[in-house]
């Protein structure tokens, strides 16, 4: 029997790489957890935004918030659904710099029925030193296939599979 | 008020590798500076739909607003540097179809240091929009220098 966590830890990698623009970017994914979700970008000189400086452009940054926030969003409806962006706002907070990952990190604080919001953090290794915040919603636009057996199972989850890499997340922010 | 040429504006976007990346092309459509967006698979983000992803309509709808700026306040010098983007709004508004993308920005407001532009994405017509920006943009010095007011 899997859990929903354990079928979203499937389903992360499996959603980058069924994404074409996600393949495009370099986009890989990093963990998922209760309500949370981690997407990374590698440095891609495609993705440059001005060759001067080697900086990698906003819609790039724009891209990764977006995933990582839709893989948070189908955390927080404790379910499989196709969801869609509603709104995206993002605020950039100084410039990636060149040769860096880029992390994205997703928590989605709250999902009602039918809308997930989404706070969204972008940075190369210092969550003191953001690139960038992000706010999103995002809506299911199709059936909601529940998942059975939801809170028993997440916090031995949250404890046996993500401690790793997603330690640090379990605190409510 | 001077604007640059068609040939001026694209060796401007050679600069921003994001841009070939995507595929983004600049066009002047009735006299008005429209980047198009032509179709590609590499910039679907929900295959089973298809779908254009989120993330790359909003980039291309950032390039839009940087590019107006550079146009409507060409830089003196070569060394043209791009307008920032501070904080940005997206509004996804209708499915983007796998087909071309049109985006169209304006400038809202110019001050000195900031500008306030306005970005809409259509498809198939101009009034039924797939996505909006608005956004707040720092000007390159260059720019802010060239400002009138």
């Amino acid at each position: 029997m899997s859990t929903f966590i354990e079928r979203l830890w499937e389903i992360g990698p499996q959603m980058i790489s069924a994404t074409p623009h996600a393949q495009e970017l370099g986009i890989k994914f990093v963990a998922v957890d209760k309500n949370r979700a981690t997407m990374s970008l590698p440095y891609n000189p495609a993705l440059i935004g001005d060759k001067k400086t080697g900086v990698i452009h906003g819609g790039a940054v724009t891209t990764l918030l977006d995933q990582a926030s839709g893989l948070a969003a189908m955390a927080g409806f404790n379910g499989l659904a196709p969801i869609a962006t509603l709104s995206l706002r993002i605020d950039y907070m100084r410039a990636a710099d060149p040769d860096t990952t880029i992390i994205g990190e997703a928590h989605c604080y709250k999902a009602t029925k039918h809308v997930a919001f989404i706070r969204a953090l972008a940075h190369d290794g210092d969550e003191e030193m953001p690139i960038a915040t992000a706010q999103a919603c995002f809506m299911i636009t199709g059936p909601l296939i529940q998942m059975p057996d939801t809170n028993e199972a997440y916090t031995i989850d949250a404890t046996q599979n993500a401690s790793q890499d997603m330690s640090q997340k379990g605190k409510p922010s | 008020m001077s604007q640059m040429s068609h040939d001026d504006i694209k060796r401007i976007l050679e600069d921003m590798p994001y841009v070939q990346t995507l595929g983004i092309e600049p066009h002047f459509i009735d006299t008005k500076f429209t980047l198009i967006l032509p179709y590609k698979r590499e910039n679907i983000g929900n295959p089973t739909l298809p779908a254009l992803h989120g993330g790359g309509i909003g980039g291309f709808m950032e390039v839009a607003a940087i590019a107006q700026i550079m146009l409507e306040n060409p830089p003196k010098k070569n060394d043209a540097r791009f307008p920032k983007p501070i904080g940005i709004n997206i509004d996804y508004l209708r499915r983007g179809n796998p087909v071309l993308t049109y985006a169209r920005a304006q400038i809202f407001k110019k001050g000195s240091r900031v500008a306030n532009v306005r970005v809409r994405a259509w498809q198939d017509s101009f009034d039924t929009p797939i996505a909006a920006l608005t956004g707040h943009f720092l000007l390159a010095k260059l720019h802010a220098e060239n400002d009138d007011a």
